[in-house]
């Protein structure tokens, strides 16, 4: 992950104010009768990104995937690829492929004849043919399998025959729904690397949908959290965690602590929240937008908290004093349940650096939960 | 029987293996109380012999021994003997000849009747002429049949089981009562067709069109009989087909006219073979049709068959040419089956 992740830092093209979007979706809206599944959307997608459109089942990231490709067109609205506008054009002339969620592989047909459909359809001469498909099943590692038919293959290699027919004919962005939805845990994990390469290689836009947030962390350049047809938040993986706009972003993301309050005080460099039921002050090392007085929420993500038995030096600033309600431990890390005073649960997950902790933290034991002045988040909606 | 009155009160000595032991038991019981005690062991016997899967298999074929097998054998038995004038009209193969001196057991098989019909030129073309209007009639059938199939299977999934129980509702009706209906409709004077064209202006009212009676209305009759058996599998077939391939396939760069013939027409295959088996099977030994629609001018193997049978009671050639149908017929049979075994195994 570190070796993948590295290469990609500095590839960063949409803070480039120079940059031409490669794919531009402006104001589209699609509504399905009285349904309206995309809400004036608005995305602009960068040449070589690995895009990830990530939300709950309905949110309309489908549909969207589905505008791209050209199964459906927008009721209004246009997406431009790569300054074309692509929303009248039928899927079969247009120079993007989709992986489909089911693979939609022919039956009739052996992995080569899959691979090779769309070549056949644009007149590439056979020889030309030949070597592409044979380079493809290099590139998924497939060479083997060239003879057989779908149903003779297990789930993964399906995917990459899936994978191999959507890459063959060079197209300028790749669509993925939902790619990876069909595999087990491990080999799901082992193949978004196995994606991640295949995309630096071949060097194509990919816009993927899913509703899996690890994977959208792992894979993305980019993340466009969706919600109800519009888009929450446009950021990437660690932006999106770190600095989630909203509540829905921040709750969307992994686990959080979300306390609701007042803004006491609202400097440019620093701000204090008075939350709601009393309680400590918390006090955040970043400016906000908000005005004083408002209504804020500050989000706390569970391994930024530590659990301590005694009291930290002065205990009124991000600090909650509660009861251990339930403990998940799950090996690398121990899940903590606290419960408030008022009622509220909060919790803490902290790793397990060694082996045995000296001092055991268990059930109904009054503890600590401290955190940073960098650890929290301000949210103002 | 003092055995069986001992058994009486007694637990059952008897030995039950334990998959079927419910219904054996108590089959036991009963038998015991009937005071047949000492035919339990022998009827417990066979039911463990024959339950559970035994019995499930042994159901179709035993149907299919005494429906079928035993009479074509029969058939095929008829067809070597000779025509005789006696009830029924024909020689056994065994006989015990006695010429006053010695008995002989004589088995006479007679080849004449199958010679008679591989070597008259009235047999020939009419099973070559029943060939051919099956043939014409299953070609017919799926050049309507797949249209419909289609239509159906991509119309609306709310009205898709009404569209299917149109195609299902004319066998509520007698097949003859349906064959009637048509003659009523094609009739030359005062058929329901020709009383509408004149109506509307069509044709003149001195030129009524001519169809019964000849070939065409045949293959009208022919073509409507047998349709559902082409739209079903076809129906089955296409309805159960993944849209995403199409999709796929246009998402390829393949125009939806070219994604029909090469990806819906070759996964339909399967369903337009067993269609066209269907049809074609029962189409060439039709008698009913032709003797209905066109008459005694249509010479079709299975008229040839019933005037041999009916009119001439020559028995033996009837049967003989029975079995050359039959036999013309277990080629494409074998093949149907042999594909659909191909089917299975491919797990689609």
């Amino acid at each position: 992950m570190n070796t993948a992740t590295a290469a990609r830092v500095p590839f960063e093209p949409w803070k480039d104010p120079q940059a031409k979007p490669y794919i531009r979706i402006v104001n589209v809206t699609k509504t399905f009768g009285d349904f309206v599944a995309v809400d004036n959307l608005s995305i602009d997608i960068y040449q070589r990104e690995f895009f990830s459109l990530l939300g709950p089942s309905g949110c309309g990231k489908t549909t969207l995937l589905r505008m791209l490709a050209g199964f459906e067109r927008p009721t209004s609205g246009r997406i431009e690829l790569d300054g074309v506008d692509m929303s009248t054009v039928p899927p079969y002339e247009r120079p993007v492929n989709m992986m489909f969620q089911s693979y939609a592989l022919f039956p009739h047909m052996t992995v080569e004849e899959n691979i090779a459909f769309g070549l056949r359809q644009d007149r590439v001469p056979k020889d030309e043919r030949n070597a592409r498909v044979e380079e493809m099943l290099g590139l998924v590692q497939l060479s083997k399998f060239a003879k057989r038919k779908p149903h003779q293959l297990s789930g993964g290699q399906r995917q990459r025959v899936a994978l191999a027919r959507s890459l063959v004919k060079k197209p300028k962005m790749l669509l993925l729904d939902e790619p990876l939805g069909a595999l087990d845990k491990k080999l799901r994990e082992q193949t978004q690397f196995e994606l991640m390469n295949i995309q630096e290689q071949v060097g194509i836009t990919f816009v993927i949908v899913t509703h899996d947030q690890e994977e959208a962390m792992t894979v993305s350049s980019r993340i466009a959290v969706m919600n109800h047809g519009r888009i929450a938040q446009v950021a990437t993986p660690t932006e999106i965690y770190e600095f989630p706009n909203s509540r829905y972003v921040a709750e969307f993301i992994g686990d959080v602590n979300v306390f609701e309050g007042r803004l006491s005080e609202a400097a440019a460099d620093h701000v204090r929240i008075a939350p709601v039921g009393g309680g400590g002050e918390i006090y955040v090392d970043r400016g906000t937008s908000a005005a004083q007085g408002a209504t804020v929420w500050a989000a706390i993500r569970p391994e930024k908290i530590d659990v301590a038995l005694t009291p930290p030096t002065d205990p009124s600033v991000n600090c909650i004093e509660g009861t251990v309600w339930d403990i998940g431990y799950l090996g690398n890390l121990t899940i903590y349940h606290v419960r408030l005073a008022d009622g509220r649960k909060m919790t803490a997950a902290v790793a397990n650096r060694t082996r045995l902790r000296e001092q055991p933290i268990t059930w109904d034991d009054t503890v600590y939960l401290t955190w940073a002045p960098d650890s929290a988040v301000v949210l103002v909606s | 029987m003092s055995a069986g009155d001992d058994y009486d009160d007694r637990p059952s000595a008897v030995l039950v293996s334990g998959d079927q032991g419910g219904f054996a038991e108590w089959l036991h019981v009963r038998l015991v109380r009937a005071r047949l005690g000492w035919a339990a062991p022998f009827v417990l016997w066979l039911v463990g012999r024959f339950s559970g899967k035994g019995m499930v298999i042994a159901i179709p074929y035993t149907f299919l021994f005494v429906f079928f097998l035993v009479p074509f054998l029969i058939v095929l038995k008829i067809s070597f003997s000779e025509t005789a004038l006696a009830i029924p009209p024909y020689t056994d193969l065994v006989e015990i000849l006695d010429d006053g001196f010695d008995y002989y057991l004589t088995f006479k098989l007679n080849l004449i009747n199958y010679w008679t019909v591989l070597s008259e030129d009235t047999y020939v073309r009419a099973y070559l002429n029943s060939a051919k209007i099956a043939a014409i009639s299953t070609a017919l059938c799926l050049l309507i049949g797949f249209p419909m199939a289609y239509a159906m299977a991509r119309a609306s999934e709310s009205i898709r089981p009404m569209l299917l129980m149109l195609v299902i509702l004319p066998f509520w009706t007698s097949f003859l009562i349906r064959v009637y209906a048509w003659i009523v409709i094609l009739k030359t004077e005062g058929g329901l067709l020709n009383t509408m064209l004149i109506a509307l202006g069509i044709i003149p009212p001195d030129e009524p069109l001519r169809i019964l009676s000849t070939e065409w209305a045949m293959y009208i009759g022919i073509v409507y009989s047998y349709l559902p058996f082409m739209v079903l599998p076809l129906y089955a077939n296409l309805e159960k087909m993944d849209l995403s391939l199409l999709e796929a396939a246009a998402d390829l760069g393949c125009r939806p006219t070219k994604a029909f013939w090469s990806i819906t027409v070759p996964l339909a295959m399967p369903g337009v073979i067993a269609g066209c088996f269907l049809v074609f099977i029962p189409a060439v030994g039709e008698y009913v049709i032709p003797e209905l629609m066109v008459g005694d001018n249509v010479r079709v193997i299975g008229r040839k068959l019933f005037t041999d049978f009916a009119s001439e009671r020559n028995w033996p050639l009837a049967s003989a040419v029975s079995v050359i149908l039959l036999a013309i017929l277990v080629v494409p049979i074998v093949l149907f089956q042999r594909q659909q075994a191909r089917l299975q195994e491919a797990g689609q």
